[in-house]
């Protein structure tokens, strides 16, 4: 299987008054095509700026980045803007992204105008086509953005992406700011795009449950590296890195049995990427942590037959399959 | 027993020049004291203005509490006058919000705020008063307290501040806390740790918290009742255990239908069937309908919803409530 979009050893460093941010510090993955890769992260993991490298919005300081077979890592402004018709992003706040003079019809009819694609009448009938899919009305096409709902916005900003008919989107919290009951139409809007047109999604979020319920596979994110990769049933039923592991048990579940068990982690404070502790970045907050953990960074490397990876010095692999080594010591 | 705090009837409304519109519209319950009750619900539902309502914080104009009562020890909240309420608000009952640097003041140290809160409710000399400051940072576990006094707001952490923010909101020992999205804010790690605070402090300081919510989940593991809310009104009224094991008002059933969960079925691809949904969304202030808040988006409407003035109604011997026609038929449908 190729993969349509892959990333390779990708670094971004930002440079600020007090140090260098190590926003993204040496990320590989790949997105195979009609894929959900689900990434998922805290504040300061470096998955927004990860989501801006992968569209390229951003250029990497080290590493590789292709999008159906073609090196887009260094590729310059000109060249650019022609792949950019194969990836598209939405984001959490489409409003922003908006001209507040332009109608709903004019803003998805954008993409299409900047690429020349087809005349004035080829480009209305894309544009509704466009509106049912997304489930917005014809007439909604001649309002503004500030009378559409928070969801019906998502739905303008996903119509925008889908313009030119991608094969990746890149979501950046696109359900994040939405209230229960109309995240799950977007979600469920987003789900059936992808069976329809085949397109591959990174997904990014901080809400685990979400990306559980999205995701075919699921990156875990932690200052500026994954520390777990997985298909989502395995990361779900069995996470290996004990930030994977504190993660879910952080997520305050809505069922009958009161209280789960919260993970216990050493230290409060999540570490600035200014200053990411030496060896695994997790051990100044793991409650498993011994020597080797700050003394070396642990790889991120294929555990068992499956194509999970996992970094962590402690997840040690035996007849059993995988497991970490200190489950052993509570079992 | 008496409860702690007795919301009868309150309703807040906001004068416009469309009208006046009630964001509260006659919403009542109760919180015992040592408990945690739950206000939760989507934008817009009136949660915080009901517990701004409560706090009297309401800002006139445009918002006006037009009716009710708000019984808390034994007083009516809404007779007391501002002089009177501001020994209330920081004394007897406590506050903290989704951000924290809202309520703390950037240019002095968080042990001054901590010691002005104290010397603003009680005569206590300046010594006595950092002593006690660091013993409620303490209490908070925020590291290093006897150094952190000193600390500028903007020195610390989010978690750091939401800490902080509690601590400045137990210095004079209150029996209710009242929390408006305290963690929202937070990285889930964070939001855990301040939650499994908040529970410590209550059951050691014995006081009650009201917390409200958009988060079912946090409902579910950290509040013993709960008080649904949609468009203003209170629809569903229970302990938290009955409410998670049978939601008997149709918005309540929705919304938990609605959350993804890792475990929800699949297709024959291994993909995760669609989530309910509740379709179309919250109608407008200015735009409620007649009848049930919720009829023009639930599946179990019937004609007479479109006028039934429906309120909170006892249900199943007096243990909860649920402001539907249909409640009853619903229930029977589950079991």
């Amino acid at each position: 299987m190729t993969a349509l979009f892959r990333m390779t050893d990708v670094v971004k460093h930002f440079r600020v008054e007090r140090g260098t941010v190590h926003a993204v510090d040496g990320v590989s993955l790949e997105v195979a095509r009609g894929e959900i890769l689900g990434l998922v992260g805290e504040s300061g993991c470096g998955k927004s700026t990860l989501a801006r490298l992968a569209v390229r919005i951003y250029a990497p300081d080290a590493g590789r980045i292709e999008l159906d077979g073609a090196d887009i890592t260094s590729m310059g402004r000109r060249e650019l803007r022609a792949r950019r018709t194969k990836m598209q992003m939405i984001f959490q706040d489409p409003f922003a992204s908006f001209n507040p003079r332009a109608t709903a019809g004019r803003i998805i009819e954008e993409p299409l105008i900047v690429h020349a694609r087809g005349d004035a009448k080829e480009r209305k009938e894309r544009v509704r086509w466009l509106m049912d899919k997304v489930g917005l009305p014809p007439e909604a096409a001649a309002r503004y953005p500030h009378e559409f709902s928070g969801g019906q916005r998502q739905r303008i900003g996903i119509a925008r992406a889908l313009a030119l008919a991608p094969g990746l989107i890149v979501c950046d919290e696109p359900v994040s700011a939405l209230d229960v009951s109309i995240r799950a139409q977007v979600i469920n809007l987003l789900m059936k795009l992808r069976a329809d047109l085949d397109v591959s999604y990174i997904f990014i979020s901080h809400d685990l449950s979400v990306v559980a319920h999205m995701a075919d596979r699921i990156a875990v994110m932690y200052l500026g590296k994954i520390v777990e990769l997985a298909d989502r049933q395995t990361l779900w039923r069995a996470p290996l890195h004990p930030y994977t592991r504190a993660l879910m048990s952080s997520i305050p579940t809505a069922g009958v049995g009161g209280k789960r068990e919260t993970l216990p982690l050493r230290n409060v404070d999540p570490p600035s990427p200014l200053a990411p502790p030496s060896g695994c970045r997790f051990h100044t907050r793991c409650p498993h942590a011994e020597a080797i953990c700050s003394a070396q960074e642990p790889p991120l490397r294929a555990i068992g037959s499956d194509k999970r990876k996992v970094a962590c010095h402690l997840v040690t692999e035996d007849a059993g399959g995988a497991a970490p080594a200190w489950s052993k010591l509570h079992a | 027993m008496a409860p702690l705090l007795d919301v009868r009837d309150l309703t807040t409304q906001f004068f416009t020049q469309k009208g006046a519109f009630a964001a509260v519209d006659k919403v009542s319950f109760k919180v015992n004291a040592g408990e945690t009750m739950a206000l939760v619900g989507e934008s817009g539902c009136g949660k915080s203005v009901t517990a701004a309502s409560i706090l009297r914080l309401v800002p006139d104009p445009p918002g006006r509490i037009t009716g009710g009562e708000i019984i808390f020890e034994g007083k009516d909240l809404l007779s007391l006058s501002m002089r009177e309420m501001r020994k209330v608000r920081g004394g007897r009952i406590g506050m903290i919000f989704q951000e924290p640097m809202t309520s703390l003041n950037p240019v002095f140290t968080i042990g001054d705020q901590i010691t002005e809160s104290l010397r603003e409710h009680r005569t206590i000399s300046r010594a006595d008063a950092e002593r006690r400051a660091i013993e409620l940072l303490d209490l908070v576990r925020i590291p290093d307290a006897r150094r952190q006094i000193h600390n500028y707001p903007h020195r610390l952490s989010g978690g750091m501040r939401q800490r902080a923010m509690i601590a400045m909101a137990l210095a004079c020992d209150p029996v209710l806390l009242i929390a408006d999205e305290p963690t929202t804010a937070l990285d889930v790690t964070t939001q855990a740790q301040i939650l499994e605070l908040l529970d410590e402090l209550k059951r050691r300081l014995g006081m009650a918290i009201l917390l409200i919510t958009h988060d079912l989940g946090v409902v579910a593991e950290y509040a013993q009742s709960v008080l649904v809310m949609y468009a203003g009104r209170g629809v569903e009224a229970a302990k938290v255990e009955d409410l998670f094991r049978q939601p008997m008002h149709p918005y309540t059933r929705g919304l938990l239908a609605a959350l993804p969960h890792p475990d929800d079925k699949v297709d024959s691809e291994g993909r995760p069937l669609p989530l309910n949904e509740i379709s179309g969304m919250v109608p407008a202030l200015d735009a409620m309908p007649a009848g049930c808040r919720f009829e023009p988006r639930c599946s179990y409407a019937v004609p007479a919803c479109k006028t039934a003035d429906v309120r909170l109604e006892v249900l199943a011997g007096g243990l909860r409530s649920a402001a539907c026609l249909r409640a009853a038929e619903i229930d029977q449908d589950q079991s």
